[in-house]
């Protein structure tokens, strides 16, 4: 899960890691109170879940209260487009109001999995305020890493190591290594999966503190963190993918024309490659999970034929938990309550198949038999292309 | 010959009063696998659908000699489950839950290098030696008895592949889901090194995903020492970046742990790659000259 940088900003704050004063504002009125309190000259920043913000237009300065009213106004409801955004872009509902700062050094700093370690990893890069992929890509060398000890945490000597790393020394290294502690105790206390700060400043009257924020969550975790799911913004989300998530499906809307409903996160990504194999693409990811109800098969088949862009689907089941006959019952369901609008293939195989196949065929659904994958797959790309399998 | 389970594995199932592993003791032990009981806190000397209950691992390790934990402890208590289990002495640690949080798995990973278990999963769906064991939640009727050893980070995509195996007459010598987390106990190259070593298994089909290095770090495994044939597939091949498919661990994150980039480490590797999860069975069968 995602949040926005003013959320995490708030969050760094209960951990005592520094960053510039501010408040989040929607209107451009209230933007101006904001900036009125802060006093001097503010930065206005736009409040979504994508980077490059900057480059979009999505960040302005202003010199004074009607100046950060003035730079809110074009903000807040435009349609921010960068490269992390869909191309369309992202409609702009709040924007955070900050203290400018005179900055002298531009730093990066993050925490993550190491995957290959099985443990968290604390980076540090003198190159900040850049992508830091590809910095990695260009000078893995510049890039400082201290790995953490998976049941002990950070060690004072590591976080102090980062900071010697940095160049940073005398005050500004008293400042970094509580910074960089905090960091990680807020990472672990909120069960994150990244922490980015990019990029962490150094300003010219000598002050060290996180000039962005970037936190991710874990979702695994988030049943232990109310709080952090109090921070959900589904206007951030595609509003099917907000609907799947209510049904506890594994749903990530995609741009093709072939929905694809399949049990299993393997079997599901193999299948979107087979559509695009047999000449599709693929609308949708869709794992209705191992042990799907005909309730949630009943769901997960509205949310495939509420998308406009599907033209065809193809239901891959290899049961297992999930029997070919439930799978069945839920599909016959569906169709009986929505209509059958679109052509659907399946092909099912596993347990109780033979019974399964016998409910759908005397359920008088006209529904195209696949014999297997490659078979359904090609089939279900010939009806998306408005031809018959 | 086989890998990690057969008929000696005595497999007693944590979390076994609850819905789920209730369900699968019942069928591993229907399968043939020895199922000696459960564990679940509170319920000891209880019996359940026929199994006896304890309250610890430490006790069906005493009475029932049990080499095997089974595990269907749900997300918040399954870490602790995992470690209970190596604290008791067992073995071999099979987890089945999925959702457990990761920095719970960074934990138990740690004090699991401390003991002389071995963990499998978590989010996995389990061993099967077919004829001999099932520990785990694949339908076993799809499995033959073979040369063929199958390892993989998928379950459902793991029973395509033997449903191919099967139907044309290659059986598999063991069946291993290594999970879909991005922390997990057994690693391709540990499974690896077991089939390598297993005299019965012939060839070897591996099943990978997007998401982390661990199909680039089983392919410089394979190049060093893998003699077998070995054919590999990865699914995700049109999974957009920095979207989470399904697996905790399926994420292509900064461009990193793409499926292209993996399918060229294996062939280079010396792995027969296939693009298409059709040709997985037919592949396996040409590599063996069949």
């Amino acid at each position: 899960m995602k949040v926005h940088e003013y959320q995490a900003k708030t969050l760094l704050r209960e951990f005592g890691v520094a960053v510039p004063n501010g408040d989040v504002a929607t209107t451009p009125a209230q933007a101006r109170e904001v900036a009125q309190r802060l006093g001097g000259k503010v930065v206005v920043k736009a409040q979504v879940h994508a980077g490059g913000r900057g480059k979009g237009g999505g960040i302005k300065l202003a010199d004074d209260p009607a100046g950060a009213e003035a730079v809110a106004k074009q903000i807040l409801g435009m349609k921010l487009k960068t490269p992390q955004t869909p191309p369309e872009g992202i409609e702009v509902r709040s924007v955070l109001v900050e203290e400018a700062s005179a900055i002298e050094r531009e730093l990066y700093l993050s925490i993550t999995l190491d995957r290959a370690r099985s443990t968290h990893v604390v980076m540090a890069s003198e190159a900040g305020g850049m992508d830091i992929e590809e910095v990695a890509a260009r000078t893995p060398e510049k890039i400082l890493r201290e790995w953490t000890h998976p049941a002990l945490g950070l060690g004072d000597f590591q976080a102090r190591r980062l900071a010697f790393g940095l160049g940073l020394t005398g005050e500004q290294l008293k400042q970094a290594v509580p910074l960089i502690r905090n960091l990680f105790a807020l990472y672990l206390a909120k069960d994150c999966s990244l922490v980015e700060i990019n990029p962490l400043v150094v300003t010219k009257d000598g002050r060290v503190f996180a000039l962005d924020a970037k936190l991710n969550f874990d979702d695994n975790a988030l049943y232990r963190h109310k709080e952090i799911v109090a921070l959900r913004d589904v206007h951030e989300e595609d509003p099917l993918d907000v609907e799947a998530s209510k049904h506890h499906l594994n749903y990530i809307k995609l741009d093709g024309n072939v929905g694809c409903m399949v049990n299993g996160a393997g079997l599901a990504m193999a299948t979107m490659d087979i559509v695009k194999l047999a000449g599709g693409e693929p609308a949708n990811f869709l794992d209705v999970g191992g042990g799907a109800s005909p309730e949630q098969i009943e769901n997960a088949f509205r949310i495939l034929s509420s998308d406009p862009s599907v033209k065809a689907v193809f239901i891959n089941v290899f049961g297992g938990i999930l029997r070919v006959d439930r799978l069945a019952e839920g599909v016959i369901a569906a169709v009986r309550k929505l209509g059958l609008k679109l052509p659907v293939v399946l092909r099912a195989e596993g347990t109780n198949v033979e019974q399964g196949k016998k409910m759908l065929a005397e359920s008088g659904l006209s529904l195209t038999m696949a014999d297997n994958m490659w078979d359904g797959a090609q089939k279900a790309v010939a009806f998306a292309k408005g031809g018959r399998a | 010959m086989s890998i990690l389970v057969d008929t000696s594995t005595r497999v007693v199932v944590q979390g076994i009063t609850g819905k789920e592993g209730a369900f699968h003791a019942a069928r591993c032990k229907e399968y043939g696998t020895q199922v000696v009981g459960g564990v679940t806190p509170g319920k000891g000397g209880t019996t359940h659908e026929g199994f006896p209950v304890w309250n610890t691992v430490a006790e069906a390790v005493a009475k029932e000699g049990a080499t095997c934990a089974l595990i269907f402890v749900p997300p918040p208590a399954a870490a602790d489950a995992i470690m209970e289990a190596a604290a008791a002495g067992v073995p071999l640690v099979i987890c089945i839950t999925e959702g457990i949080p990761v920095a719970d798995m960074v934990r138990a990973k740690q004090f699991l290098a401390g003991t002389k278990s071995r963990l499998i999963g978590p989010n996995c769906p389990g061993v099967i030696t077919p004829d001999q064991a099932k520990i785990g939640i694949m339908p076993g009727h799809i499995h033959k008895a073979g040369d063929v050893g199958v390892l993989s980070r998928s379950g459902t995509l793991t029973y395509e592949v033997v449903g191919q195996l099967t139907s044309r007459g290659l059986g598999q010598s063991t069946c291993v889901g290594i999970g879909g987390d991005p922390v997990n106990g057994t690693t391709f190259i540990d499974v690896l090194k077991l089939f390598n070593e297993d005299a019965e298994t012939r060839a070897i089909m591996m099943i990978g995903e997007i998401g982390g290095t661990a199909e680039e770090e089983a392919a410089a495994f394979i190049k060093a020492n893998v003699k077998k044939p070995v054919v590999g597939f990865i699914c995700g091949q049109t999974a957009p970046p920095g979207r989470r498919m399904g697996h905790a661990g399926a994420i292509i994150a900064g461009g990193k742990g793409t499926a292209a980039e993996k399918m060229k480490a294996l062939a280079e590797a010396g792995v027969t790659v296939v693009k298409s999860p059709a040709d997985m069975g037919a592949t396996v069968q040409h590599v063996l000259g069949r």
